[in-house]
Parts: C-alpha cells; sequence; structure tokens
C-alpha cells in the first residue's frame, strides 16, 4: 500500500473510533436530558412527602416508594454487608489453595446470574415458607445480588494493605483477629466503602427480583412481613399503565432514583480519590 | 497505604498487643471460623439456588420433557408449555443487541486505550460508567417513551420502505418489538464490554505495541496486527460478558419487547423473551404447573448465562486481562 493510502486509513480508523465513543456517549446524554425535561416539574415536596393518589386525582407523591427502597437497602445490607466483609477478608487471608478458589469462581458465577432469577430464588425460600410477598424477601433477593460484589472488591482491598503493616502487628504478639479487625480493615476502609457504595447503588435501581417479593404496595409498609412499595416497581408500574399523570409522576420517580443513585456511585468515587489509583 | 505517625502507631501497636495476650489463640480460631463460615455462606447460596430451582421445575420438567424446549404454544388454560418462542425472542434480541454493541463496544475501548488523548479518558470512562450505573427500570422508561416512538413514526417507515423486500423489515410499525429491544439492550450491554475490552487492552505489553511502531506500522496497523490481534481472545471474552448481560436482561426488555410469544421473522414484530415471560406472568401463574413452568425457563435462563459467564471469564484470564466489577 502506499504510503498516503496508509495514512488515510490511519486518520479514517482514528475518527471512527472517537466517532464510536461518541455514540456511546449519547445516549446517556439523552436519557438524562429526558428525565429533567419530563419529570423534574413534577418532583416538589408533596412529591417526597405524600401517598400515591388513586387514578384521576392529579398530585400525590411517592413517599412510601422512597422509604420502601431505603428500607429494602438497608435489609441487604444487614444480612449482606456483613457476610461480604468477612467472606472477603477470608478470601485474602486464607492459606487454603482450593476453597478460596471455589468461592471466588461462584461469587463471579453469582454475579452473571440475571437478578430475576434470584428473584425466583427468594420467592421459593422466603414467599413460599411465609406464605406472602413480604419486606423481607425483597431485602434477601437484593442481599444475594450485593454479595457477591462486597466479597470481591473486599478482598482485593484487604489484598492491597502492606504486608510490612500486618507483619509488625503481628511480630508484637497481637492476635491474628485483632490485627485484621483493628488494623488491616481499617487501613483498606476507604476501598471496602466504594465497593459498598458501588452495591448500593447496583441494588437500589434493581426491579425484576422485587417484582414478586417485595410485590409493592400504595400505602405505607405494615412491617417487614408485609409488601412494601419500593422506588424502581413504582415506576414500573406507573410507565406502564395509561395515565399520562401517572407517566408524568413515573419520570418524577426515574429522576429521583437516578440521582440516588448517581450520588452512591459519587460517594464512592469521592472516597477512593487518590489513593488506589490503579485499580479503579 | 501505610499510615504516617511510625511512633504513636507503635506505641498503640504495643498497647494492643499487651491488652489481648490472654485472648489470642481462641479469638484466633473463633475468628478464622466465622470468615470460612461467611465465605461458605455463599457456597450455600449458589447450592442452594441450583437445588431449590432444580426441585421446583420438577413437575415441569417430568410433564414436559425436551418437548418444552421445541414447541411453541404457551397457553396457561390448557396448561400446556413449550418455551420455543421464548428461547427465540431471547436469542434475537441478544444477538440483535451484540450487532450493535459490539462494533461500538470495541471502537470505543480501542479510542480509550489507544488513540485519545490523555485528558480526554478520564471523562469518557467516568461517562461510561455512569451508563452501567442507569438502572433497568428507567432504560425502559425512556424505551417505550422516547425510543419507541421514534421507532414508529421516524425509523421503522424508512427502513420499511427502503429495505422492505426483506422479511427482517415488514409488518407494520408498532415502534415495540424485536428492534425496539435489541436497541435498548445494545445500549445497556455496551458499557459492560467497553470497560472489559479495554482492561484487555491495557494488558497487551507495550512491547507488542513498541515492535510494531518500530516496523514503520502507522498507529492503525499497530493497533490492527499487533494490539487487536494478540487480545483477540479477552475481547471474545468480553463480547460473552455482554452476551450474558444481554439474555438475562429484564425490566428494560419487557417494556419495549411487546411481550407477545410468537415467532416471527421481521424485527418489526413484538416478541417475548424468557426473563420477561417470568416477570410477567410469575406473581399471577394460577397453577402450581404453571408456576412450575416458569421456574424451569429461570432454570434454563440460570444454566445458559453460567455457561456463557464461565466461558468468558476464562477467555478473559487466559490474557491476563482481571474482569473487576464495572458493576457487574
Amino acid at each position: 500500500m502506499k504510503a498516503r493510502a496508509r495514512r488515510i486509513v490511519n486518520t479514517t480508523m482514528g475518527w471512527l473510533t472517537a466517532l464510536s465513543a461518541m455514540v456511546v456517549v449519547l445516549p446517556l446524554i439523552l436519557i438524562l436530558v429526558f428525565l429533567v425535561y419530563q419529570g423534574a416539574s413534577t418532583v416538589n415536596l408533596d412529591f417526597f412527602t405524600r401517598l400515591p393518589k388513586p387514578v384521576g386525582e392529579p398530585g400525590g407523591g411517592m413517599a412510601n416508594a422512597i422509604v420502601g427502597t431505603l428500607i429494602l437497602v438497608g435489609l441487604a445490607s444487614c444480612l449482606g454487608l456483613p457476610l461480604g466483609i468477612l467472606g472477603g477478608v477470608y478470601l485474602a487471608e486464607s492459606q487454603d489453595r482450593r476453597l478460596p478458589w471455589v468461592i471466588r469462581f461462584l461469587a463471579d458465577v453469582l454475579n452473571g446470574v440475571p437478578s430475576i432469577v434470584i428473584g425466583i430464588f427468594a420467592y421459593t425460600v422466603v414467599v413460599l415458607p411465609l406464605r406472602r410477598f413480604s419486606a423481607l424477601a425483597g431485602g434477601f433477593a437484593l442481599a444475594v445480588i450485593m454479595l457477591p460484589i462486597v466479597l470481591r472488591t473486599t478482598e482485593e482491598m484487604v489484598r492491597l494493605v502492606p504486608a510490612s503493616l500486618r507483619e509488625a502487628a503481628l511480630a508484637l504478639g497481637i492476635p491474628e483477629w485483632k490485627v485484621i479487625l483493628r488494623i488491616v480493615l481499617p487501613t483498606a476502609r476507604a476501598g471496602i466503602i466504594t465497593g459498598v457504595m458501588v452495591s448500593i447503588a447496583r441494588i437500589a435501581g434493581e426491579t425484576a427480583p422485587l417484582l414478586f417479593t417485595a410485590f409493592g404496595n400504595r400505602f405505607w409498609h405494615q412491617g417487614l412481613l408485609q409488601p412494601i412499595a419500593a422506588l424502581p416497581l413504582q415506576i414500573f408500574a406507573y410507565a406502564i399503565a395509561p395515565y399520562d399523570d401517572w407517566h408524568r409522576q413515573a419520570w418524577a420517580g426515574a429522576l429521583v432514583l437516578i440521582v440516588m443513585i448517581f450520588s452512591s456511585s459519587l460517594v464512592a468515587r469521592i472516597v477512593t480519590k487518590g489513593r488506589y489509583s490503579g485499580l479503579r | 497505604m501505610v499510615r504516617e505517625g511510625g511512633a504513636a502507631e507503635g506505641l498503640s501497636l504495643l498497647h494492643l498487643a499487651r491488652s489481648t495476650r490472654k485472648t489470642g489463640r481462641w479469638g484466633d480460631r473463633l475468628f478464622r471460623l466465622l470468615i470460612r463460615a461467611a465465605a461458605l455462606a455463599l457456597l450455600g447460596i449458589v447450592l442452594g439456588l441450583v437445588i431449590v430451582m432444580i426441585r421446583a421445575a420438577l413437575p415441569s420438567i417430568r410433564a414436559f420433557g425436551w418437548s418444552f424446549l421445541f414447541t411453541s404454544k404457551w397457553d396457561p388454560v390448557a396448561e400446556h408449555f413449550g418455551a420455543l418462542p421464548l428461547i427465540y425472542g431471547t436469542i434475537v434480541s441478544a444477538v440483535l443487541a451484540l450487532l450493535i454493541a459490539v462494533p461500538l463496544g470495541i471502537g470505543a475501548a480501542v479510542y480509550l486505550s489507544e488513540v485519545a488523548p490523555s485528558w480526554i479518558r478520564p471523562p469518557i470512562s467516568f461517562l461510561v460508567e455512569l451508563l452501567a450505573a442507569v438502572p433497568s427500570v428507567v432504560y425502559g422508561l425512556w424505551g417505550v417513551f422516547v425510543l419507541a416512538p421514534w421507532l414508529r413514526t421516524q425509523v421503522q417507515p424508512a427502513l420499511g420502505s427502503t429495505l422492505g423486500f426483506l422479511p427482517l423489515f415488514q409488518g407494520p410499525p408498532y415502534g415495540v418489538g424485536m428492534l425496539a429491544a435489541g436497541i435498548i439492550l445494545a445500549i445497556m450491554v455496551v458499557p459492560f464490554i467497553i470497560a472489559v475490552s479495554r482492561e484487555v487492552l491495557l494488558a497487551v505489553p507495550n512491547a507488542q505495541r513498541e515492535a510494531a511502531l518500530a516496523l514503520g506500522a502507522t498507529r492503525w496497523e499497530t493497533t490492527r496486527l499487533a494490539v487487536l490481534r494478540y487480545a483477540r481472545s479477552g475481547l471474545t471474552g468480553a463480547v460473552l460478558l455482554g452476551l450474558g448481560r444481554a439474555l438475562g436482561e429484564t425490566m428494560a426488555v419487557t417494556m419495549v419487547i411487546g411481550n407477545r410469544p410468537e415467532i416471527s421473522a421481521s424485527l418489526f414484530a413484538p416478541g417475548y423473551t424468557m426473563a420477561s415471560m417470568i416477570a410477567n406472568e410469575f406473581a399471577e401463574a394460577t397453577s402450581d404447573l404453571y408456576l412450575s413452568a416458569l421456574i424451569e425457563v429461570g432454570l434454563l435462563l440460570f444454566v445458559v448465562t453460567v455457561v456463557v459467564n464461565a466461558l468468558a471469564r476464562l477467555l478473559v484470564w487466559s490474557v491476563g486481562g482481571t474482569v473487576k466489577a464495572v458493576r457487574e
């Protein structure tokens, strides 16, 4: 090939890759624009403090759904965080060969399992025995989704703690468990918090596993053994309903949800800023 | 990172050592048991998931056998269930998504790792991460109210009048349907493909690039011959990870695919996927056999995604890239 032709191909391909990067980012911008354009006018104080109104009555809000999402995320964290963090410590510290490998592999498998399948799992182990949809079942499903994420990030962050620190502590005769709880984990804190925030951002927006576990509720929740509303569920229900009013509410709900999720991702970024920079 | 302030640190360590000399041994044993139990909990969950689902799907497996996979009548009233249209819809929508997402995703990854000036990389990576953080239901909402109407009024009539001789682009333009599902899935899958491909490309040793450049190759030739070829299997892994995502994606697809269990050659026609069938009908399944059939669909989805993901990981590992969580 002639030199000029090669140069032209080179420049063209360079521009094509830049173009594809732009095309990829475009939908994000479009979605954000539409969310603000369609949703912003409906987000007001009522939206955060009122219950949904029946069809035909304008106004109302999604207070119950916002609280519901917070409760579900809280429940999931109660179960998922301790298991994930301790399990992550095990993966990083264990001298064993086989078991950590198996657990690591299974965590990655679980990470790739579609969330709707995890919903079925939660349905069969929590909803069926209790004979009712409940907040508990929803929280369990979300915990299963968050577990592998927390586990793997904790492992990675614990591995980053310099061995010298650990050795210094051990050399002073401090028992291993205290070295881990008081020295290793606090040192890895920022990274672990990032993992936690990432996993929370992920489960806060999950809808599919809640459809037949938490089920949704148009009123305030009545305890953990009753169905509970969740923001993503409410958005879904309103989006597929045939009422314009509800569509506006759905856009507003989506805007609120996105702001919640982006801010927790942002916290994750700020916490790690400057540290572990090579590791994202 | 090591904390600073050596002397104070040392003193507090000594203090810690003194205060726990006695509790050391059994404390260690207990702690080891505890973290091991936490790790085993994950094993328990995965095993439990498999066992519970197989058991719950058993009535349906017994009743229909292999015909479940190869017949296309889904009739809850007569209690006859065949999942072929769902399998078809799942595969077609995922393949369509990959056809759009793979060239764009790999192109963008090449841009991020080979072409772009270094100041532009962080903001674009940041936007791609945000794209991955948008929840499925929000994509669905946008798909229903923005994408589908646009397809119905602009794109589908145009495609129909120019390429309408192909069976792919025939039939009335509904907006919602296979095409909408494919596009939404492509948007959702692309951030994963970019993230993993970029890792893989960054794992390509610089010696590869330098050797090609030293021989007088242009940047594109270097990328094509020395980088992409070297990273081939890792990139395949990235694509498979995207496929795994696309197969199991639920909410957005449910909202835009039209939800009709039929097989149609046209991309304009509504379809159904395994995941969206479960999402729509699970809470309403009236009989045990119906529920069991839906769980069998879920089991099928589970098996397929596990196989695809395991393959993907092996491929990515083989080039030394790491599949780290971009919110995977």
